[in-house]
């Protein structure tokens, strides 16, 4: 426990917490606050998620994280995105794991723009993260800056299309 | 071990290794920059047989993709099966029966064990050894007959539903299972240690090559017998507990060398692991139905993600679900284990003897259709 508290911690200081809130009346009149997470550390539900720790980030959070966890122990999972093509949006999804006896994993949320989306690569702080990068740009055609050899991993070496784009038309 | 390197940059060559070749056990190209015998730089090739199971798991619903699964890593396809059967009950709160669990954990450990004796066969032919290749092949034989009695099937088994099984086991398969593991008990100090693992041209071969420590691991993300082989014991079983694996009894077997030796050691005693998991979990088989009352029809599990991670047989495998409210997964990450341990391949292989390198990759234990998916 006493693992996922410090981790908490240790992200809470790269990662600053943002909330909106909204205020609605319901029928007496009452006004009620709800508040929504746009950017921060939240302890999340193992059983449920499959994780311990949720980050929601932006871009500039993406390097100093893999940093802070490359030093505390962690290492890269997966490296994914989700294509949101309702909000005109893509997600990246960095999945850290640690190898000891104090189990702690995190995942690491970060919204994107969907036209020409670009995040900073991690590649040269977790080698491990090089192919989940260039598979995720071959999905999703997500540029990861500073990205040593974006070439199509998974898909053919002329491949100029990206078939997980919600509105791929094979 | 590895010889500093002192080469022309005129005096190099490209060997192409694959996709057709049978070290590679698959569709693997690599691409090698020699020096003579020496491997300048290794560079694996991949996607020669990607399908894109991820695309097809969002377009169809949850139990469509449930046959996708073994065809990933088709030798050891139930701890697939299980991770995405996992995957989607967690989603869906879906609760399994406890008899379920016990024989979802029995059947995989069969299939642990059917996927090292593969490898086990596999890798000593790579070495130029064909003999064991025989004696695993016929163990293995008694597992697949096992599983097919249960599944239906012989390789892609899909037998795991949600929120139970395809179909209860019967007294032939428990006796079957005893069967099998007094043999391969009695087999094991003859015809593996004895011939194979007490081989001195074995040792040789493997001992002190493809040095990749705890620290390289980590940096590629690394799992499964390879990251045990580097002294570091961690195993999903264990740190993770899932299924019915914390009523059991079992150790994880990790040796600290580093090389390939430890990494043929990890494996050789998993299997007397997975054989103790076995017997303890058919000694203490609950009675009691094998599918959950409730499952729905159409599953639809809450908004969200989720993050399911289950031990292969060749380490972790992750499945990321990202629903959405509809019928099927908005999106499906796999995370193969491969992939992962793969992906360190260039750097180990730098400096090397190119005949070491082969002994070396098959030390990893690849199955290029759960790399490229």
């Amino acid at each position: 426990m006493a693992r996922i508290e410090s981790t908490e911690q240790l992200l809470a200081q790269i990662v600053a917490r943002e909330v909106t809130v909204s205020e609605t009346k319901d029928k007496e009149g009452e006004v009620k606050k709800t508040e929504t997470l746009v950017q921060g550390v939240s302890t999340v539900d193992y059983a449920k998620a499959g994780v311990n720790l949720d980050v929601l980030a932006s871009t500039e959070h993406v390097v100093p994280i893999a940093e802070a966890m490359a030093e505390n122990g962690f290492f890269v999972e997966a490296v994914t995105g989700v294509d949101w093509i309702k909000d005109d949006q893509m997600e990246v999804i960095y999945d850290y794991n640690r190898m000891d006896k104090e189990p702690c994993r995190v995942a690491v949320r970060v919204r994107i723009a969907r036209s020409a989306p670009a995040i900073p690569t991690i590649s040269s702080i977790h080698p491990g993260a090089n192919w989940h990068e260039r598979e995720t740009h071959d999905f999703f055609g997500i540029k990861f800056q500073g990205h040593p050899d974006l070439s199509p991993i998974l898909l053919p070496e002329d491949a100029d299309f990206h078939p997980l784009l919600k509105d791929f038309k094979p | 071990m590895t010889v500093p390197i002192r080469y022309r940059e005129d005096e190099t060559f490209v060997l192409n290794l694959g996709p057709q070749h049978p070290a590679t056990h698959g569709v693997l190209r690599v691409k090698l920059t020699m020096d003579g015998e020496y491997i300048v730089k290794a560079e694996p090739v991949l996607g020669y047989i990607h399908r894109m199971h991820e695309k097809m798991a969002e377009s169809g619903s949850f139990g469509q993709f449930l046959p996708n699964t073994p065809r990933m890593d088709y030798l050891g396809a139930l701890s697939y099966n299980h991770g995405y059967v996992m995957a989607v009950e967690q989603a869906a709160g879906i609760e399994v029966p406890e008899r379920a669990e016990y024989i979802r954990v029995i059947t995989v450990e069969l299939n642990r064990l059917s996927s090292h004796l593969l490898w086990f066969g596999a890798f000593v032919l790579d070495l130029g050894g064909f003999t064991p290749l025989l004696y695993a092949f016929d163990d293995r034989e008694k597992v697949l007959d096992l599983l097919e009695m249960v599944t239906g099937s012989r390789l892609t088994y899909c037998y795991f539903r949600f929120g139970g099984l395809y179909n209860d086991i019967e007294d032939d398969f428990v006796t079957g299972c005893r069967e099998f593991i007094a043999r391969l008990r009695s087999r094991m100090p003859t015809h593996y240690r004895d011939l194979v693992t007490g081989n001195i041209i074995l040792q040789k071969r493997l001992k002190d090559i493809g040095i990749i420590d705890a620290d390289m691991c980590a940096r590629y993300g690394a799992t499964g017998p390879v990251l045990r082989g580097a002294g570091v014991e961690y195993d999903v079983r264990k740190n993770h507990p899932y299924s019915a694996y914390p009523e059991f009894d079992f150790d994880i077997p990790y040796f600290p060398q580093c090389d390939s030796w430890a990494r043929y050691l990890v494996r050789m005693e998993e299997m007397e692991q997975s054989m103790r998991i076995i017997e303890q979990a058919l000694d203490k088989l609950p009675d009691g139905p094998v599918n959950a009352a409730k499952v729905p029809k159409i599953i639809k599990p809450d908004d969200g993600t989720y993050y399911t991670a289950v031990e292969a047989a060749r380490g972790t495998f992750g499945i990321r679900m990202v629903c959405d409210g509809g019928k099927g997964p908005y999106r499906l990450k796999l995370r193969s284990p491969t992939f992962s341990n793969l992906s360190l391949f260039g750097e180990v292989a730098e400096g090397m003897l190119l005949a070491d390198a082969l002994a070396v990759m098959g030390s990893l234990d690849l199955v290029i259709p759960e790399i490229d998916r």
